[in-house]
């Protein structure tokens, strides 16, 4: 199989005496989407974190596109090449959708240190951003002011930024969180469409998405790996269907 | 130095660092579980230097003066919560400093109007009015001494509250939550006003007690308040342990400062910050 | 352009042309009144940028404003005019040096204590040069002929004229005012709109901040700067008055009351500040308490500031 464009050895990180993950190791691929499943408090989120750059681990390593990314801050991981969408809706709530967009293609400049001619003129910027809606199918709403957008299309909103810096790894922390029936349709749609061209990690809770989405599944509890594999055997597995499906039944 | 002097100057900084500790303290503390920027707490100090000059003359007993005056300072911030604070709570900190900067001038306006704007001193009272001899040429005033004490007696109180009260949990904890808070049965808006209430009695007592030692002058609240803000971020807003330990720090670095390195003296306590800003930006005992 | 930012727009450009036509009616104590209140106009805007524009609430900016007057001062020989060029760079250079390392220690902050160490290290400007004797003490020094632009032994304006002054000035102004609006759309521009919105994210999306936010403080400092050798020149006299928190404050006062984050607002801001302080000045000599009492309220009810009045809305 070709380079992994995520990797990381025994990641590890503690808050004081509480070890939030320990010893995660896995991958993700291109074109390939692995899904994170866990009970809450089983350091899903803080996987991400750590990913992300937002925190630093306490022990382990990470490897990102084949470049090692261990304690990175934030803003480099992002260089790198990877996006990354919020649980709870992160975006400019007084911006338009095309500006959110725009500021966001607009981090892939290599310098924003610009002060002359206007950044609305700048064309390569303002199609990103509309590739990004139109992936998203957010185009006609790309005038309105994110604040007034319902709460599935703010939603749509954070993936298409991540979208607009043209990432080619995608960590996303429940992109369903909050959504109705027919809104989760239309993401999880999204998400295929995206899949091929990225390589994703998917933390969700909705299993129906997880396992219409997911090649690869690890199921976390308390911090470290349960499980992890193709979702038929994760599915399968006797552990994990006393420890986390069976229970939440989802 | 001569250890006599080394001794004077540990003295004089303490006594100093505990005064700052009470004006920062209520300071931290309105920040911590108001979540207000408070620019008036200096004019506290100020009223309360003003309130010791006259009620010292009207009731001829210091001791008197400092009980009425903690009276009608407590009073005074719980009228001004009433009136003004309460609406500050959930704003924007830009209009907070603006508004309590707005409230600085018409203390100063007012102070002016009430008691001119005449240097004023007060009597250090009867009782404490002498010195301990220390060597042949040298003697420390008692007074100050009492201060200190005083001061000491205000911060272990504090201490008991912070550490053996439910409220006290929740400041350490850092994170003040109101829901929280009426879910134990907390009145907020009572404890709103009277922790405001408290920060103004801290930090007029604070003046009061200075008075006989370092006179009762316009612009004395400026002063102090500016240094009061840089003790809070050295020792962490809303930390009181912070402001203790920085309160001391900056009381001993400035006096020593005045010794040491006369010229620079009053830049001392910037550069400390400075310094504490490159280590840890969140101050000593602050949150990250 | 929606109706409401038009009428704005004219208003703006009826009060440039108003402003253009002063000096020819009125008196000369008016036209050094005016030139004052432009300058805290371009004091105002170079701290928009950061409050406004940025969401950095400093409450010592009063500094490189200062240094800048201090520096023209340590410039301009005692009888004679310091060259516009030389010492324009040298109070500039001051401005921008003092911002950058101020910056790089108080951009480690944010939120409240962001707010205390400016003020902190505004203060100890403040001191440093009220406590030095070599520049002027207390009572600070004064700075004798204003500085005058000579090329080839042509002057084409001469400063110690008012009304040569009030269009120098009036012509900076408008320079400064138009450097930001060009700034806001620029991309740095919308960097430090982002910034202020939410930080987080814009680090996340793979922005550097606080490199823009440095650069943002220095450029505030210079415009500060500006300001500073104009009120030097202007008035002939610098003291630490120039770099105390009052100054800090005053002008925090105008940027939010005029209205933050728009390039107009300060301006307003400023004149009608100076304006007040005029009228409760005729009225009082206690006019801070009258002062303090206006500000209290326009706080409780009209939190947008000034500019709200015509609702102009910030183009997302």
């Amino acid at each position: 199989m070709a380079e992994p464009l995520l990797r990381t050895e025994n990641l590890r990180r503690d808050f004081g005496g509480l070890t939030a993950v320990a010893s995660v190791s896995l991958e993700c691929h291109a074109g390939r989407v692995h899904a994170v499943i866990g009970p809450n408090g089983a350091g899903k989120t803080t996987l991400i974190n750590l990913l992300s750059g937002e925190l630093a681990p306490s022990a382990g390593r990470i490897e990102i596109l084949g470049r090692e990314a261990t304690g990175l801050p934030a803003h480099r991981v992002s260089q790198l090449g990877v996006g990354r969408s919020f649980q709870r809706t992160n975006i400019f709530m007084s911006f338009t959708a095309f500006e959110n967009c725009r500021l966001a293609a607009q981090s892939r400049l290599p310098s924003s240190m610009r002060f002359l001619r206007p950044a609305a003129r700048y064309r390569e910027l303002n199609e990103a951003a509309e590739r990004a809606l139109d992936l998203c199918d957010l185009g006609s709403q790309k005038s309105s002011i994110a604040a007034a957008l319902s709460h599935g299309e703010r939603r749509q909103l954070e993936v298409a930024m991540t979208l607009a810096t043209r990432p080619r790894l995608l960590l996303l922390d429940e992109p369903l969180a909050g959504m109705g029936a027919e809104e989760s349709a239309r993401m999880v749609e999204l998400l295929r469409k995206l899949a091929p061209g990225h390589g994703m990690l998917l933390v969700e809770h909705d299993m129906d998405a997880v396992f219409a989405l997911a090649d690869t599944l690890t199921v976390m509890v308390d911090g470290a790996v349960l499980a992890s594999g193709s979702p038929a055997a994760v599915r399968a597995n006797a552990e994990v269907q006393k420890a986390y499906l069976g229970e939440t039944g989802d | 130095m001569d250890p006599v002097i080394f001794l004077i100057q540990v003295l004089n900084g303490v006594q100093y660092g505990l005064l700052l500790f009470l004006v920062a303290s209520g300071l931290t503390l309105i920040f911590g579980i108001l979540g207000i920027i408070n620019l008036a707490h200096g004019s506290f100090y100020m009223v309360g230097a003003y309130l010791a000059f006259s009620l010292t003359e009207r009731l001829g007993s210091f001791w008197l003066a400092l009980a009425a005056g903690v009276v009608l300072a407590v009073l005074l911030g719980m009228a001004l919560e009433w009136l003004v604070m309460r609406f500050l709570y959930q704003r924007d900190h830009l209009y907070q400093v603006l508004l309590t900067y707005g409230l600085i001038l018409i203390f100063e306006e007012l102070r002016s109007l009430v008691w001119g704007d005449d240097v004023h001193g007060v009597q250090v009272p009867q009782l404490l009015d002498f010195s301990i001899p220390l060597t042949d040429t040298l003697s420390y005033q008692v007074y100050r001494l009492a201060m200190s004490a005083i001061c000491l007696a205000i911060a272990a109180g504090m201490y008991w509250l912070i550490q053996k009260t439910r409220l006290g949990m929740m400041i350490r904890a850092g994170s003040f939550n109101r829901d929280m808070a009426q879910s134990l049965g907390i009145d907020i808006a009572l404890l709103y006003r009277a922790v405001f209430a408290l920060g103004v009695a801290l930090a007029a007592l604070a003046g009061m007690l200075a008075a006989p030692v370092s006179s009762v002058f316009p612009g004395m609240g400026n002063q102090v308040l500016i240094i009061s803000f840089v003790v809070v971020v050295i020792g962490g807003i809303g930390s009181v342990k912070g402001a203790f330990v920085a309160a001391i720090l900056i009381g001993l670095a400035d006096t020593f400062g005045k010794v040491l390195v006369p010229q620079i003296a009053a830049m001392v306590v910037y550069l400390l910050m400075a310094a504490v800003l490159l280590w840890r930006p969140q101050g000593i005992f602050g949150r990250a | 352009m929606d109706r409401q930012a038009r009428s704005l727009q004219l208003l703006l450009l009826a009060g440039l042309l108003a402003l253009a036509a002063f000096p020819l009616v009125g008196e000369k104590f008016y036209i050094q009144f005016i030139t004052k209140v432009m300058v805290m106009a371009m004091f105002a805007m170079s701290l928009d940028l950061l409050v406004g524009y940025t969401g950095l609430v400093s409450l010592g900016h009063a500094l490189p404003f200062g240094l800048a007057a201090y520096a023209l001062m340590l410039v301009t020989p005692e009888t004679q005019a310091a060259g516009i060029w030389w010492s324009l760079a040298a109070s500039l250079g001051i401005a921008a040096a003092a911002s950058l390392v101020v910056g790089l220690l108080v951009l480690r902050t944010s939120g409240i204590y962001f707010i205390m160490v400016t003020l902190a290290f505004g203060q100890m400007a403040y001191y440093y040069v009220h406590d030095s004797s070599h520049l002027g003490g207390s009572d600070g020094k004064y700075i004798y002929v204003r500085p005058a632009l000579e090329l080839l032994g042509w002057k084409p304006f001469d400063l110690e004229n008012s009304t040569h002054f009030y269009y120098f000035a009036l012509a900076l102004m408008v320079f400064v005012y138009a450097t930001l609006r060009v700034l806001l759309a620029s991309p740095f521009g919308r960097v430090l709109a982002g910034i202020k919105e939410n930080e987080h994210r814009m680090r996340m999306l793979g922005f550097a901040t606080f490199r823009y936010k440095l650069a943002c403080f220095v450029l505030a400092g210079m415009l500060a700067g500006l300001a500073g050798w104009l009120a030097a020149a202007h008035d002939g006299l610098v003291n630490p008055e120039m770099l105390s928190w009052h100054q800090s404050g005053q002008l925090l006062m105008m940027v939010i009351l005029g209205g933050m984050g728009t390039p107009a607002g300060p301006i307003v801001g400023a004149v009608a500040l100076k304006a007040l302080e005029l009228v409760f000045q005729g009225w009082t000599k206690h006019w801070q308490l009258l002062l303090g009492a206006f500000i209290v309220l326009s706080v409780l009810f009209v939190p947008r500031g000034l500019t709200q009045l015509f609702a102009w809305r910030r183009r997302g």
